[in-house]
């Protein structure tokens, strides 16, 4: 036994959202089958690993990590990824697009096109082969205005596919995890957290992250409003040139559609006083899949994605 | 850190009141917007042929709402003043979609209802009145809406504050806030205006800002359904067993005498556990690990309280529901109850009377419910229950129905 604490402060809105989100991960592990925990080494997913320590520790977690993989990540994260899941002693499921090309489950265009729109294919086949009859994961609401109207359990029929305009009412935090076999339940316990939020519990928590997510000196391209990050997969066009400026990720994904934004930030400190004066979304300045069509977000979960 | 309190509130009313509007209003005015969040709604408005921002779009996330112009399903959004953080949940004025409203009132400290000052009172406008009333939102605010529209007259606003008045004289709500505004224009939302010097109260953002939110949780009774049972069996830990859960009011302290329900045996507190160390005492809503001085058997669905403050133990209920489904109650039938953490069958006997929501008069003689509808009903379940009427405590008085061939979401109840 440690030493023993008195709570003499109010609680703040961090810990009401944690405790939130602690009550949705017991809630899971109690009630579904066979759950499992979606795991990038992005910074909400590794809030979510926090949150599953507070929910379930000393015991292991109830539920193993998966993680799908487009073979289009960052390094740093994909080290961070295996770092942190040894680390927790968890068991980490891989599962990649690569694969899923190879047995033509997913048919691209061009080999280095963008691969988040089917990850939802890799993600399927993944819950049917481990059955799992529910995936947690870190989407927030603040994020995209499609997910804004989710639910925090939002049911998938057995197509994987979410109707938007149908939802299970969800009613005070009593959760309804029922579903019919083949069916399946995407569980968001940070669904009510912001960006802000995100980063202030790293801070509170003392988490590590993957370096990118402070600044660092990158080789970009301009390509509209956008930075792109220069890569093996992304080279400049003709008349485009290559630049080097001091960047840093706001979120981490797929390497050919996810971009960095100009900042000196190199502490998370650095970090809050930006996201507290920022002018552009966290999706909208980093994210191009979601600039091709007012609806795309809503489009890709409809056939399945998170 | 500093100590932020959070507020979540929803907005309600009829169709086209401009709930939506009012919403992307505030978060305009208070600089929530981001640019390209403005720039696409923007693109969108002038693509439809219109002028200026249709605001609506920030919170009509949905390609069906958008084609629509309504709102069908909850959207929340969060802002943040220096004074707050807020989680705004705007909900749909349909009646089709009315459960979608209750999904977003049933957490809500406060609810916006708007009324349209061309058109007064509505039967929506009473229904969710009525509902903010049933799920016991303390705080209602009754924004007289489009105020631009009847040349921001006081009269105007004086009658149908009186006559909203008049029907809610007939619920319980604690505390009724009137403010004149026009969404479209911005007077009174965030920025006073010029337009109605004649009101002299606070405007919505200031409302919403300064009301007292401390005393709307539970802090006398002390109530902890078990969610989960922690035994992590290795080397290290080998006789741990702890009792996880969320401590849904009151507080607890070590030492404190404690009894398990629905079985009755009693133990004493030996530690609150978390993850970042023990404690002495813990408060509601912590999530919390309790170890207890005796091995006795619990498991998830019992509920910890202390001693000398027990719920009610009972088989037999009389409850409120909204019945929410469109497959109607079926007396005859067997449903499941989620209640705290516990799930059991139960049976529907009884429909005492149907609340007439224009009327706020209960009918009785009524055999079905079908959606929408809101009924004092009796029920058994199968395995005692640990309740408090839901007046007293949200947490342990509400339940939610679930119909076991379909696994939908059939009705949300309160004990009364
Ligand atoms: N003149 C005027 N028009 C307004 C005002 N507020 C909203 N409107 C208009 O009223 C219409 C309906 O607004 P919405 O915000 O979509 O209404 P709503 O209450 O969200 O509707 P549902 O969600 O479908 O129930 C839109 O055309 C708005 O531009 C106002 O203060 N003045
Ligand atoms: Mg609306």
């Amino acid at each position: 036994m440690g030493n023993l604490h008195i709570i003499s402060r109010r609680l703040t809105h961090l810990d009401v959202l944690e405790s939130e989100a602690i009550h949705i991960l017991r809630e899971v592990a109690a009630e579904c089958a066979n759950p499992s925990l979606l795991f990038s080494g992005g910074k909400d997913s590794i809030v979510l690993l926090r949150l599953a320590e507070k929910a379930f520790r000393p015991a292991k977690f109830p539920f193993p990590l998966l993680h799908i993989d487009t073979g289009h990540n960052f390094l740093e994260v994909i080290d961070f990824r295996n770092r942190r899941a040894l680390e927790l002693g968890e068991r980490l499921i891989v599962r990649s697009m690569e694969e899923s090309i190879r047995q033509k489950r997913v048919i691209l265009k061009h080999p280095d096109q963008s691969r988040n729109a089917f990850q939802s294919v890799t993600l399927l086949d993944a819950i049917a082969e481990f059955r799992f009859d529910a995936c947690i994961g870190g989407a927030r609401r603040d994020e995209e205005k499609a997910r804004a109207k989710e639910r925090i359990f939002s049911f998938r029929d057995e197509f994987g596919q979410w109707d938007p305009k149908n939802q299970r009412p969800e009613l005070w935090d009593l959760y309804n995890t029922r579903v019919h076999p083949g069916e399946n339940i995407r569980v968001f316990p940070i669904s009510n957290w912001t960006e802000m939020d995100i980063w202030q519990y790293i801070a509170r928590e003392k988490l590590e992250i993957p370096s990118i997510y402070f600044a660092h000196r990158r080789k970009v391209i301009r390509r509209g409003d956008s930075l792109l990050p220069v890569s093996h997969l992304v080279r400049p066009l003709e008349h485009e040139k290559i630049e080097e400026l001091s960047v840093r990720f706001r979120t981490v994904g797929d390497m050919t559609c996810t971009c960095p934004v100009e900042s000196n930030a190199s502490t998370l400190e650095d970090i809050i006083v930006e996201t507290a004066t920022t002018r552009v979304t966290e999706r909208g300045a980093t994210r191009m899949d979601d600039q091709t069509s007012d609806a795309s977000m809503e489009l890709r979960k409809k056939e399945g994605y998170f | 850190m500093k100590n932020i309190e959070l507020l979540r509130f929803i907005t309600a009313g009829s169709v086209d009141d401009g709930k939506s509007t009012l919403i992307g209003r505030l978060l305009h005015d208070s600089k929530s917007i981001f640019e390209d969040q403005l720039c696409a709604i923007e693109k969108t408005t002038k693509r439809r042929g219109l002028e200026g921002v249709d605001l609506s779009l920030l919170t009509d996330g949905l390609q069906a709402e958008r084609e629509q112009g309504i709102t069908i399903d909850v959207a929340y959004r969060y802002f943040a003043t220096p004074k707050r953080k807020f989680i705004i949940a705007d909900t749909p004025g349909h009646e089709q979609y009315t459960r979608n409203m209750v999904t977003g009132a049933s957490t809500a400290n406060l609810a916006i209802i708007l009324i349209d000052a061309r058109r007064g009172v509505l039967t929506q406008t009473r229904r969710h009145a009525y509902l903010a009333s049933l799920v016991g939102i303390p705080h209602l605010v009754v924004a007289v809406n489009k105020m631009d529209l009847v040349g921001y007259s006081k009269e105007v606003f004086e009658s149908i504050v009186g006559d909203f008045g008049e029907f809610a004289s007939g619920l319980n709500l604690r505390n009724i806030i009137p403010i004149p505004i026009s969404a479209l224009s911005g007077d009174n939302v965030v920025e006073r205006g010029s337009s109605m010097p004649w009101y002299e109260g606070e405007t919505l953002l200031e409302v919403l800002e300064n009301i007292e939110i401390d005393h709307d949780i539970n802090m006398e009774d002390f109530r902890f359904p078990v969610q989960w049972i922690c035994r992590p069996q290795t080397e290290e830990w080998r006789d741990f067993r702890g009792y996880m859960g969320r401590i849904e009011s009151g507080s607890l302290r070590i030492g404190d005498e404690v009894t398990v329900l629905p079985s009755g045996r009693t133990s004493r507190v030996r530690a609150i556990s978390t993850f970042d160390g023990d404690l002495i005492e813990a408060v509601a809503p912590q999530s919390v690990t309790l170890l207890l001085e005796d091995e006795i058997d619990i498991s998830r669905g019992d509920m910890i309280v202390k001693s000398e403050n027990r719920p009610d133990l009972s088989k037999e209920f009389e409850a409120m529901l909204c019945w929410l489904s469109e497959d109607r109650l079926d007396v005859r039938r067997r449903y499941l109850i989620k209640h705290t953490t516990k799930t059991a069958r139960i049976m529907i006997d009884r429909i005492a009377c149907r609340v007439n929501v224009n009327t706020l008069e209960q009918e009785s003689g009524v055999e079905v419910l079908s959606m929408n509808d809101i009924a004092r009903v009796g029920f058994k379940v199968q395995q005692a229950l640990a309740s408090d009427s839901y007046s007293k405590n949200r947490a342990t008085g509400s339940f939610i129905v679930i119909d076991e061939a379909t696994n939908n979401t059939v009705a949300a109840g309160m004990m009364i």
